[in-house]
């Protein structure tokens, strides 16, 4: 049976809508598994509002978010094959949990579109005409260069070099599954317990590095989360204000972030494309009460943590010694990952982008009023400038990044499932070279994340390492 | 002066692969020679007296099936038999055989003569004709007789531009002092074909009555003795098995070694061969692995007949007197006289990635290549590609499609695939671990896996086939009636207790396959709850055990397999030109344009080709099937 492949297919930001597309035989399935209330018949090409969850089934699922279901039988479609078309707001947060929520379902082989993969069915399926031939190719080869290429960029290529480590590792114990297969005769003990219990410890081992790479904040934290925003300024500088409107303005507010302290407020949006966590922090002020000494201390904490930073000023006001204290805080931060917003701007304006340049020379200024429209303006302001500085490649958070980053994760995903696997074989006495398959699609995987082939590396190894033959 | 009805298929060499090529092409009724330059030379053993083991054992059950003739050569002339690897599953155990290596080739030799349509001939060969379209037309025996042909089976072994090595000795010879193919070699070299050289190893061969058996460890047959071919299945044997023994080098051995390595062929720098990793030669195993304190050994007798015992393990190209210097210090070994000493050989043979997957070489029309000229090693490995190149050679001239078994279908089709898609740098043996659908690549199922394509080929008797047909419909008729037959609970738990299973965590009635599912549940014990079991053989239990147990990873395979074949459906044109698909990789379009691959899927096993090259070649197939249309 083919295969059947889902990604987020609407260009990032801009759009209010974005869409999560399935094509394959296990579309209807899928459709069934996350559509919350379902109807108890579903009609082709009919639009449903529903809820996504991730199991609908289970009355505990939680709502992901609202969306329109839509079902296109074969041949009737993009694709031409069955498919599914989920539209949600446009946040590439709550896509990617939708797109997450898919892929989760396990459902007719279900994993990732390979770049270009939904127009190379559409062409190979006939539903895009001969002209358009050279078209695809570029696409494909494009798309791919680009996913490969943000592995290897991302995070400085700490992932790749991790995998890699990683693979190495699960290398050398394929090589002594394969020696324990291959060479009963010799003079290696591999099918005694001890060997297999050993085996089992060092799959462990594996598994655990695999596993710590999904959970740490290194891999596509960013797209997982967002872009972490703070936004700190003297008490009733505007910042909750800005904060709703910022929030009006992304349209999208997908769920509180639990762990959510009385003192710092989460909520996830999207601006400018970019996922973003915003951070409203406790205003701060030079304080001898104790539970406003916590707040300050939360505060600095977020700023610690932030991968952005969003001052707001009071510009009906001069410059106190509050704000100064404000800016002692942060005026460490690279100034590229930095907005100020001077507010108030209707009551006058007391502060000067030349005075705020005083203290941050190179940093990004808006001058606006959080008051009836302006908060809208002011919003779609920051929307822009955001925008503009993630593009700029302080960090890369373009829709490509964030599908890169969910095949990364799915293929994580999967090799600790296989590994599981294998550990599990090998301890209910299932024979070797089953559980060395499991093992072995865990290898290759985590060699699709780096790009890898699978070559005679398990051969060479077996070699380098071990004496055998007649 | 050619003679072109003299045979419509020629053979060079009878060694394992020409066997199978001349008994297949001549069993599909063609008008066949086989050539060779000594009669002695019939399925010879240069090297180990045995056939099968890991990965090896699958071939010969392969070759059997497809109606090959290495399993019942076996079967006849064996003297002791062991199933490997039965502390695993069933899909890697593996059959091997000592083999009497006289009676293994007076019976092959015996088959060759009494096979209609085949003539034996004993003479060099010397040059292969081709016609005015560069099609092969001829050979030339040493005498300068041109025999006609319109196929040709290069077969030519260790023999083609054999050297051997003993120390400082260099001698060109063939294996066990024949002697090689020298000028065949010259020719093939001055037509262009992509030659390189090879090198591989033997070891000493001693009396049996000069070692002493009380130091070594015996090593017997196994007490149910399994044979290789399908057709043999229900035989019970009877005999006498002989033992091998095992023994280990120790310091002194190693010490001796390291201090003549210089002296060694292989360190002295007139091997220009390379030789595979999976062989080495003692003194690459004593100075490569210099933590090992000892390495095993195991003495092997070379036949009913004869006196000479093999020494597996221990293949060398050290000096004559520093070969008695180090077998002496091993046990068992101490007083071994030794008759032949260990040597290396090095040979000619061809780049495999110049074939086609139906082993017809790609410039030349009608040239097949069979065995270790195309870079492999192994009696079983040549045998395989024997038969395979047999069949099609005659599929060329019947005009008939060739025989390309999948990876998914056969070890051979794993084996052929691996030279043909990926090339090899050293003597290429199969392993288990090379087939990605290994639990699909069982021996027990290889009746099942190719005998319907052996008998769509012409190569399975009436007799097989019946016998085949009745297997299958019985194993399928117990798999179903198990998969359907339920169990009560209760009884469940009783018997998994008794079993010694104790965690009977489920609640519903499961059916006996879902029994058999289970890690400790074996078919035979499940008869003690099952009424109405049918009278099953003991291959045909073992298959339907296999079938069950293994049911959840087959399908999983299976699955992965359906998923792939898509590709495979899909056929590249010979003639594609590559360079002209602009969105290929610079890479893929240089490895597809040499290698050529003849199916999409087969291009995806290319290295240095991507899975986006892929997706772009199907984009431009398709573009190119509508324009074809327009």
């Amino acid at each position: 049976m083919a295969d059947t492949i889902a990604a987020i297919s609407t260009a990032p930001g801009e759009a209010g809508i974005g869409i999560v597309r399935v094509s394959g035989p296990g579309s209807m399935d899928i459709m069934k598994k996350i559509m919350e209330k379902r109807p108890p018949e579903i009609e082709p090409r009919h639009m449903y509002l529903a809820g996504v969850v991730k199991d609908s089934d289970n009355p505990l699922s939680e709502t992901i978010d609202q969306a329109l279901f839509a079902y296109m039988q074969a041949p009737a479609s993009y694709t031409g094959e069955d498919m599914l078309e989920i539209q949600a707001h446009g946040s590439a947060v709550s896509l990617k949990k939708i797109l997450e929520a898919v892929l989760d379902t396990g459902i007719g082989n279900i994993r990732m579109a390979e770049p270009g993969e939904f127009t190379k069915l559409a062409f190979l399926n006939g539903k895009m005409d001969l002209s358009q031939a050279e078209a695809v190719i570029d696409i494909i080869q494009a798309k791919s260069d680009l996913s490969l290429e943000i592995a290897e960029a991302q995070h400085e290529g700490r992932l790749s070099a991790t995998v890699k480590e990683i693979r190495e590792t699960l290398l050398d114990i394929l090589a002594e599954m394969a020696v324990g297969i291959d060479y009963p005769d010799e003079d290696y003990e591999f099918d005694d317990e001890g060997a297999n219990s050993e085996l089992v410890n060092k799959l462990r081992w594996v598994l655990s590095d695999v596993e710590d790479l999904l959970d740490t904040a290194d891999i596509g934290r960013i797209a997982r989360e967002g872009v972490k925003l703070v936004i700190v300024g003297k008490p009733n500088a505007g910042k909750s204000s800005l904060m709703n409107a910022i929030l009006g303005e992304g349209r999208v507010i997908v769920t509180d972030v639990p762990g959510t302290t009385r003192d710092t407020v989460e909520e996830s949006a999207s601006l400018g494309g970019v996922p973003i966590v915003l951070v409203d922090t406790a205003g701060i002020r030079e304080t001898g009460d104790k539970v406003e000494k916590i707040g300050v201390e939360r505060t600095t904490q977020a700023i610690a943590s932030a991968d952005m930073v969003l001052l707001v000023l009071d510009g009906s006001r001069e410059l106190d010694e509050e704000d100064n204290m404000v800016l002692g805080y942060i005026e460490h931060m690279s100034q590229e990952r930095m907005l100020v917003l001077i507010n108030k701007e209707d009551l006058g304006s007391s502060i000067s982008e030349e005075t705020v340049r005083e203290k941050l020379p190179n940093v990004r200024i808006i001058k606006t009023s959080l008051i009836g429209r302006g908060a809208a303006d002011a919003a779609r302001k920051i929307s822009e400038e955001i925008g503009e500085i993630f593009e700029l490649g302080s960090i890369k958070a373009s829709e490509m990044n964030i599908i890169t980053n969910e095949r990364h994760v799915q293929m994580l995903k999967n090799a600790v499932m296989n590994l599981d696997e294998a550990i599990s074989m090998l301890q209910n006495g299932e024979p070797l070279e089953v559980a060395e398959l499991s093992a072995h699609y865990a290898y290759d995987s985590l060699g699709k994340i780096i790009g890898e082939e699978v070559g005679d590396e398990i051969l060479n190894t077996v070699f380098s390492r071990f004496c055998l033959g007649k | 002066m050619i003679d072109k009805k003299a045979f419509e298929i020629v053979v060079i060499g009878a060694g394992h692969a020409g066997c199978e090529a001349g008994l297949a092409a001549a069993r599909l009724g063609m008008k066949t020679a086989v050539f060779c330059t000594n009669l002695e030379s019939v399925a010879m053993m240069p090297c180990n007296p045995s056939i099968g083991g890991t990965g090896k054992g699958h071939l010969v059950r392969e070759v059997d099936a497809l109606g090959g003739e290495m399993g019942i050569n076996i079967d006849k002339t064996f003297i002791q038999s062991k199933m490997l690897n039965t502390s695993k599953g069933p899909a890697v155990h593996s059959l091997r055989a000592q083999a009497d290596k006289h009676r293994y080739h007076d019976e092959m030799l015996k088959t060759l003569k009494n096979q209609e349509n085949l003539d034996l001939i004993e003479a060099e060969i010397i040059d292969v004709l081709t016609d005015d379209e560069g099609a092969v037309c001829g050979v030339v025996t040493a005498e300068g007789t041109e025999i006609g042909c319109k196929a040709l089976i290069i077969c030519t072994g260790t023999f083609l531009a054999g050297r051997i090595f003993i120390g400082e000795e260099v001698k060109e010879s063939g294996p066990d002092g024949l002697s090689p193919a020298t000028t065949l070699a010259e020719r093939l070299r001055a037509k262009g074909f992509p030659m390189r050289r090879f090198k591989t190893g033997t070891p000493a061969r001693m009396t049996a009555e000069s070692l002493n058996y009380e130091a070594m460890k015996e090593q017997t047959g196994d007490e149910r003795i399994v044979p290789f071919s399908f057709l043999n299945e229900d035989k019970e044997y009877e005999m006498d098995q002989i033992s091998c023994w095992l023994s280990y080098t120790n310091e002194d051995t190693h010490r001796i070694i390291m201090d003549n390595i210089e002296k060694s062929a292989m360190y002295s720098g007139n091997i220009v061969g390379v030789g595979p990793r999976y062989c080495p030669s003692i003194e690459d195993k004593v100075s490569r692995f210099r933590d090992r304190k000892r390495h095993q050994l195991f003495v092997e007798p070379e036949g009913l007949d004869t006196n000479l015992m093999y020494i597996q393990g221990m293949s060398s190209s050290l000096p004559r007197d520093v070969q008695k210097d180090f077998y002496s210090t091993i046990p068992g070994l101490e007083n071994a006289e030794i008759v032949k000493p260990a040597y290396a050989i090095e040979y000619d043979c061809i780049d495999p990635l110049s074939l086609k997957p139906s082993l017809e070489n790609k410039e030349v029309p009608g040239l097949f290549c069979a065995g270790q000229f195309n870079g492999s090693s192994g009696y079983e490995e040549a045998a395989s590609q024997g038969l395979i190149a047999g069949i099609n050679a005659v599929c060329k001239l019947k005009g008939k499609s060739p025989l390309v078994l999948r990876r998914d279908q056969a070890y051979i089709g794993v084996l052929i695939d691996d030279l043909v898609t990926k090339g090899t740098n050293e003597p290429y043996r199969i392993m288990t671990s090379r087939a990605e659908y290994r639990l699909l690549l069982r021996q027990d199922n290889a009746d099942r896996r190719l005998t319907e394509i052996g008998r769509e080929y012409g190569l399975v008797t009436d007799e097989r086939y019946e016998r085949y047909c009745k297997k299958k419909d019985k194993v399928d008729a117990e798999v179903k009636r198990l998969r359907n037959k339920r169990v009560d609970i209760s009884t469940f738990r009783a018997f998994l207790e008794r079993c010694g299973e104790l965690q009977a965590e489920t609640a519903s009635n499961q059916t006996f396959a879902e029994m058999l599912a289970r890690p400790g549940v074996s078919y035979d014990a499940l008869a003690e709850i099952d009424d109405e079991r049918p009278e099953l053989g003991l291959n045909e239990k073992i298959e339907v055990e296999v079938i069950l147990k293994y049911d959840g990873y087959i399908k999983k395979q299976i699955n992965e397999v359906e998923k792939l074949q898509n590709l495979e459906n899909k056929r590249l044109n010979e003639g594609l030109d590559y360079n002209s698909i602009s969105g290929l990789r610079l890479e893929a379009r240089q490895k597809l344009s040499e290698i050529r691959p003849r199916t999409v899927g087969q291009a995806s096993r290319i290295s240095g080709v991507s899975p986006a090259d892929i997706n772009v070649l199907l984009v431009y197939l398709e573009k190119m099937r509508r324009e074809e249309k327009e």
